[in-house]
C-alpha cells in the first residue's frame, strides 16, 4: 500500500526498536524475556487508572513496529481484513486462548518453581514448533525463573509472527484488531466509560 | 479574498466495530480524530477536511467516507 507517515512525529514513533530490542536480546539472553511482562501491566495501568487506551494510541512498541514497517516503509499490501476476522465473537474468542495459554505459562512455571517440572531450554514458535535456545541460557537463576522467560519468549515470539503476517497482507496495525490486551483494555474502557459495548 | 469553501466530504467512524487502535488519529493531518476513553473514534465535523487517510490505514476498515448533508 502507499506508504503512510503520522501527521506529527513524536517521540513514541520510535518505540518499535524497543520490540526489536526486546527480541534480539532475548535471543542472546533469555532473561530478558521478562521484559515482556511491560506488555502485559501497561496496557492495564492505562485502562485501569486512567480509562484510555493510552499505550495502544500511543506507547505499544508493537503498533509502532507495524505502523513504522506496514505503514512508513509501505511492506502492508493493504487487503482488507475477512468480517469474521473483525467481529467480536473471534476478537473475544482469540483473547480468552491467548490468556488461557498465559494462564498455563503461569501454571508449568508454578509447577517447576515446586518440584513437579524441569526446565527445557527451548523456544516453541506457533505453539508447535520446538527449537532448540540453549545459548540463551548458561544457568545462575533459579529454573522457574528461567522457565518463565523461555515460555514468555516463545508466546511474544507467537503473536509477534502472527502479528508480521497480517501486517504484510492486510493493513499495518491489522494485529490490533484481534490484539487480545487490546480487546481486553477496551472491555475494560468501555466498562469504566459506562457506555454499552454492544448496541 | 480567500475562498473557504466547506470541505464536500466527512471521515465517519462506525462506533460499534471501531476497536479504538488510534492509527486513524496518528495520520490525520488536522488532529481532528480522538479516541474517545479508549472505546472508540470521534471525528471532529469541524475540523475534518475528508481527505480519507484515517479511511485508508484504518485496520478494520470501518471509517466510511460520506458526502457532507
Amino acid at each position: 500500500m502507499k506508504r503512510v507517515v503520522p501527521s506529527r512525529p513524536h517521540w513514541y514513533h520510535h518505540l518499535w526498536l524497543y520490540s526489536l530490542f526486546f527480541f534480539i536480546a532475548g535471543y542472546f539472553h533469555i532473561l530478558f524475556a521478562w521484559l515482556g511482562l511491560i506488555s502485559f501491566l501497561l496496557p492495564l495501568v492505562f485502562a485501569v487508572g486512567f480509562g484510555t487506551k493510552g499505550f495502544c494510541n500511543h506507547y505499544c512498541d508493537r503498533g509502532q513496529f507495524l505502523r513504522m514497517f506496514g505503514g512508513q516503509l509501505g511492506l502492508s499490501r493493504g487487503h482488507d481484513m475477512p468480517g469474521w476476522m473483525k467481529g467480536k465473537p473471534f476478537r473475544y474468542a482469540f483473547m480468552v486462548f491467548f490468556f488461557a495459554m498465559f494462564g498455563n505459562i503461569v501454571y508449568t512455571t508454578w509447577l517447576i518453581a515446586h518440584g513437579a517440572g524441569s526446565l527445557q531450554e527451548m523456544v516453541t514458535v506457533l505453539w508447535s514448533i520446538d527449537v532448540l535456545w540453549h545459548w540463551a541460557y548458561a544457568g545462575g537463576t533459579e529454573p522457574w525463573v528461567a522457565a518463565f522467560a523461555f515460555k514468555l519468549y516463545s508466546f511474544m515470539l507467537t503473536s509477534e509472527i502472527i502479528a508480521l503476517a497480517l501486517m504484510l497482507w492486510y493493513r499495518p496495525r491489522a494485529w490490533c484488531v484481534c490484539c487480545p490486551m487490546g480487546t481486553l483494555t477496551q472491555l475494560i474502557c468501555q466498562t469504566k466509560s459506562g457506555q454499552e459495548s454492544d448496541a | 479574498m480567500v475562498n473557504k469553501t466547506r470541505p464536500k466530504r466527512i471521515a465517519v467512524p462506525d462506533k460499534f466495530s471501531c476497536v479504538a487502535c488510534g492509527s486513524c488519529a496518528d495520520v490525520c493531518p488536522r488532529g481532528a480524530i480522538t479516541v474517545w476513553r479508549g472505546s472508540y473514534a470521534v471525528v471532529d465535523a469541524e475540523k475534518c477536511v475528508g481527505c480519507g487517510m484515517c479511511s485508508r490505514i484504518c485496520p478494520a476498515d470501518i471509517i466510511r467516507m460520506e458526502v457532507r448533508a
